[in-house]
């Protein structure tokens, strides 16, 4: 009898559970039908190159296969996207906005969630969704925020230090070893100027090697903890500060124009969000092929960026079919080949059909790239409260000369 | 009859022409000043306080930044008129002048940008100057540790504007020198055996000034407030007031519009009292001037200061043109690394790359400026040809009115109107793109055609009249062609300006009609120098491209028509 009515049960539950499959399912060609016809202003930044080209592929492929028109609106600051929606939500236009969706994470996902400026939670809602890493990769969280559906996971990427072996022997793969080899040449190393979001990164890497308490990072603190904490960041800055390049009197903006300062042997060290940005600059011959990436040994700082629309975006079925496209393994694999983008995917390629992790196993690796194991374990990202106040603290000590 | 009814329609154009200038302009500053006193109701800014004012002044290195704004504006438009006027007064009257000239065109089309791109790679301790003689001469085999491009007191920035400011100059100077009756001027001042500098700055350059004084108050504003060049050649430690505003309005901490729209007010402050800094400057040079003028020493021994004044006009000429061809020549690099005189290898992938993100960008730009350009002609036309039948001056015809864009600073008034825009749903639409454009279009447009429509001689008109015919054909068929030199010059102008245009692209574009110059900027924040110059030389040529169309079509309409080849 119980057994067979836990056969009922579950017979039961299974139908539900095909019936429930089934609404997705058609709720999802709902959504793909209405797509059809849309037109998706894709805010993205658009200082890199190799981007730019493979949401020219992503876009020319969405056409292709659902009908939906993705125009890339190339932003040289993801803050300026964020800025058009509050601008439209202050004029009152909560419906028909110009921004469908942006590429985006941390602090600007902070402010525009604070704000209720974005459409969702909608990941659920996609299928492709079901094939993201959601134990092992930082997918479900934003620099520390609960993403609670309002974004999907889009890349992922290692903060590195990038050199060219030819010029570069030993690269210094610590705070102290840093400072003692930028002690010995000076003029040789720079960092982009926060709030280039690179140089907060660099800040951040630098004060989770050099503070001892780590855990105190994931949380806001109170202002005498933040002194506390932070003090020897600053301590090491002061001490690093004259042995710049240009004697920390400049910065440069960011950090592909570390790569250009590189290239053109101004400085030793670049640093990048990812080792595919030195392997694509040695493919495009910007860079010499004895060019390749280092991380400090205790691990450097690993984020995932994401993509979210907003509350008033104009097709937002229409971006949705997007994400889901770029979420597919189909696209996935052509982000990480690095002849095309060479980002880190997403997805649990454990979990892919054989076929797909097959040929995403069979990747060729990046000219500049290391195996992750030389780059450690990735860091977490900081809470956004770290971001905001190493920057402006940064900016009061080395951003303003009287 | 007739006349009288297409006068009365004429009549309507300066007040269409007011209204489209004044109305952004003025909902624009009340965009602004509304939230720097507190009251933005969607960030919950419902009361007048002074908030956004204590938080302004808090800022750090506020008075750095406003320092570096004044010393940028008045260094610059000092420096450039040094040069332009010393320039004038050296050689006027010469082949070597006669040459200068020739390549003002051409220097004034330079959109700011790809010149500050230019001027950028050739002064970088890793440019193409020290390149030069790397490492033959230097034994440098890696660049020196030298602060040039972004130096922290603004001198790359100034000398970066100064390459622009000085032809503008050069060409308003030249404007009015025939009012000043120069030429006569100087053959006398000569005769009385003055030295040909010290003649000039005697006779004619007190003359000239008054004329050329809104200008000079123009290129004052605009290097006090500059965006684009700032961000390419200025200081970051800090920036420029400007700059830092700009990223005020972008950051996404939004609680600090309220305090980038009091910014933006005290921009405004600050180009006033750059330009009460200026009135200062002059009266100082007026009051020590009378002295020397009236003191009759000739300065016969100022040849020497001749070289000098050619050799500084021809060195900015020769930055903006080895600069603009270094951009030229990156768009064609697949590598150029230090201390590579040329890029090695040479590539054509850059354009088959970027063919397809080149063709929108360069649409918008082509049909914003060309419709602006041509409704601002027309507008122009139609209110100096009311003037000139009626005999009456019009508002919009009026100096101080077609000033009004050209010293207040771009940003005081572009960030209210965005928000304006964005409540009127009119944003990220070609047309308010365009509006925005022919707000800064027009004046220049006006400007360049005025003196030449009103110095037509109305006795054509008479003759024609006399002849029976209307007044309809007398400007179609004989006024609109003997003016199509002046016509097509200030056409060439107009595009040259929408263009160079950069901020409402950004601020009013919405995203939606990227430019050649505002994608240019976007992508230097990549500083993929290969990109850049690709942008920056299809941005350069479509002036060039203008202007030379400019230059030639009269000719080749009036190759048989031997009595309109001199004329202008």
């Amino acid at each position: 009898m119980t057994i067979f009515r836990r056969c009922i049960l579950q017979s039961l539950l299974g139908v539900l559970l095909v019936v429930q499959l089934m609404a997705a399912e058609s709720d999802w060609s709902a959504t793909v039908s209405e797509a059809r016809g849309q037109t998706v202003y894709w805010n993205a930044w658009a200082g890199d190159d190799r981007i730019n080209r493979y949401l020219d592929w992503a876009a020319g492929e969405v056409k292709r296969q659902y009908g939906v028109e993705v125009r890339h609106v190339k932003l040289s600051d993801t803050a300026e996207a964020v800025t058009r929606v509050l601008a439209e939500k202050a004029a009152g236009k909560t419906t028909q906005g110009s921004v469908d969706l942006i590429w985006i994470n941390g602090e600007n996902f902070a402010a525009m969630k604070r704000e209720r400026l974005l459409f969702g939670p909608f990941l659920d809602h996609l299928p492709n969704y079901r094939w993201v890493d959601t134990n092992t990769l930082p997918t479900l969280t934003d620099f520390t925020i609960p993403v609670e559906g309002l974004e999907a996971p889009w890349d992922i990427a290692r903060f590195v230090f990038i050199y060219d072996k030819a010029r570069l022997s030993t690269p210094p793969r610590s705070p102290a070893a840093l400072l003692a080899w930028a002690k010995a040449n000076p003029g040789r190393f720079t960092y982009p100027q926060p709030p280039d979001f690179l140089g907060t990164t660099f800040l951040k890497q630098l004060l989770l090697d050099l503070t001892s308490d780590r855990k105190a990072l994931y949380a806001p603190a109170s202002e005498p903890d933040y002194r506390k904490i932070s003090a020897p960041l600053w301590k090491f800055l002061d001490e690093l500060h004259p042995a710049l390049w240009r004697r920390a009197r400049a910065f440069p903006a960011n950090g592909p124009a570390t790569i250009r300062l590189l290239a053109d042997n101004e400085i030793d060290i670049a640093l990048a969000f990812g080792s595919e940005v030195a392997s694509s600059a040695v493919l495009t011959g910007q860079l010499p092929n004895t060019v390749r990436c280092f991380g400090f040994e205790g691990g450097t700082i690993g984020n995932a960026s994401f993509l979210a629309i907003p509350f008033n975006a104009r097709a937002k079925a229409g971006a949705q079919v997007l994400i889901n496209f770029l979420l597919s393994p189909e696209a996935q694999l052509q982000k990480q080949d690095p002849r095309q983008l060479g980002g880190q995917t997403v997805l649990s390629i454990e979990a892919l059909p054989p076929a797909v992790r097959k040929a995403f196993e069979q990747l060729p690796r990046g000219p500049a790239s290391v195996p992750p194991s030389e780059l450690g374990t990735p860091l977490e990202e900081p809470h956004p409260y770290w971001m905001d106040r190493l920057e402006k603290e940064w900016l009061q000590r080395y951003g303003v000369r009287p | 009859m007739r006349g009288h009814r297409s006068e009365t329609a004429l009549a309507w154009f300066s007040p269409l022409a007011v209204t489209l200038l004044l109305g952004p302009v003025l909902a624009g500053i009340l965009g602004t000043l509304l939230p720097a006193f507190g009251y933005f109701p969607a960030l919950g800014g419902t009361t007048f306080n002074g908030n956004a004012w204590r938080q302004l002044m808090e800022l750090p290195g506020l008075a750095t930044s406003v320092r570096l704004s004044l010393v940028t504006g008045i260094g610059t438009t000092a420096a450039s008129m040094a040069i332009a006027i010393g320039f004038c007064a050296a050689w006027q009257g010469t082949r070597t002048f006669r040459f200068a000239e020739r390549l003002l065109s051409p220097l004034l089309a330079v959109p700011h940008v790809a010149f500050a791109f230019g001027f950028a790679f050739l002064i970088a301790p890793s440019g193409w100057l020290l390149r030069l003689f790397s490492p033959w001469a230097t034994g440098l085999m890696r660049p020196p540790d030298w602060l040039t491009v972004q130096d922290p007191g603004g001198i790359s920035l100034i000398l970066g504007l100064i390459g622009k400011e000085v032809p503008f100059l050069m060409v308003m100077i030249l404007a009015s020198l025939g009012q000043a009756d120069a030429g006569r001027s100087r053959t006398i001042a000569l005769t009385l055996g003055y030295g040909p500098i010290t003649g000039w700055l005697k006779t004619i350059l007190p003359r000239v000034y008054p004329q050329v004084r809104l200008p000079v108050l123009a290129v004052l504003a605009y290097s006090i407030s500059v965006v684009d060049v700032a961000i390419i050649l200025g200081p970051t430690t800090p920036a420029p007031l400007a700059v830092r505003l700009v990223r005020l309005f972008n950051d996404p901490e939004l609680a600090l519009r309220f305090v980038a729209s009091a910014g933006a007010c005290l921009q405004c402050a600050v180009v006033f009292l750059g330009i009460l800094i200026w009135f200062g400057l002059e009266r100082v040079i007026t009051t020590w001037g009378t002295h020397w003028v009236t003191a009759g020493t000739r300065g016969q021994g100022d040849f020497p200061s001749r070289a000098v004044a050619a050799a500084t006009f021809f060195l900015a000429a020769l930055a903006v043109a080895v600069g603009l061809t270094s951009m030229a020549l990156w768009a064609f690099a697949a590598s150029w690394r230090f201390p590579d005189l040329w890029p090695h290898p040479w590539t054509l992938a850059n354009w088959s790359q970027h063919s397809a993100g080149l063709a929108d960008p360069l649409a918008h730009t082509i049909s914003v400026a060309v419709s602006v350009t041509l409704v601002a002609l027309v507008l122009a036309i139609g209110i100096l040809e009311y003037e000139a039948r009626s005999g009456r001056r019009t508002w919009a015809g009026s100096i101080p009115f077609l000033y009004v864009p050209l010293v207040l600073p771009q940003i005081a008034f572009l960030f209210g109107a965005q928000i304006l825009l964005v409540a009127a749903g009119l944003d990220g639409r070609w047309g308010t793109l365009a509006w925005i454009h022919f707000v800064f279009v027009f004046p220049y447009v006006f400007l360049s055609l005025a003196d030449p429509y009103r110095a037509w001689d109305d006795r054509y008109r008479r003759t024609a009249y006399c002849l029976g015919a209307s007044p309809r054909v007398v400007f179609f068929r004989i006024k609109l062609p003997m003016l199509l030199r002046p016509v097509a010059t200030s056409a060439a102008v107009g595009f040259a300006i929408s263009v160079d245009q950069y901020l409402p692209g950004i601020l009013i574009g919405g995203g939606r009609y990227p430019t050649l110059t505002t994608e240019a900027v976007t992508l230097s924040s990549g500083g993929d120098y290969r990109v850049i110059g690709l942008f920056t030389l299809v941005q350069m040529s479509l002036p060039m491209l203008a202007y030379t169309t400019a230059a030639l079509l009269p000719a080749w309409l009036f190759r048989h028509r031997s009595g309109m080849k001199t004329s202008q």
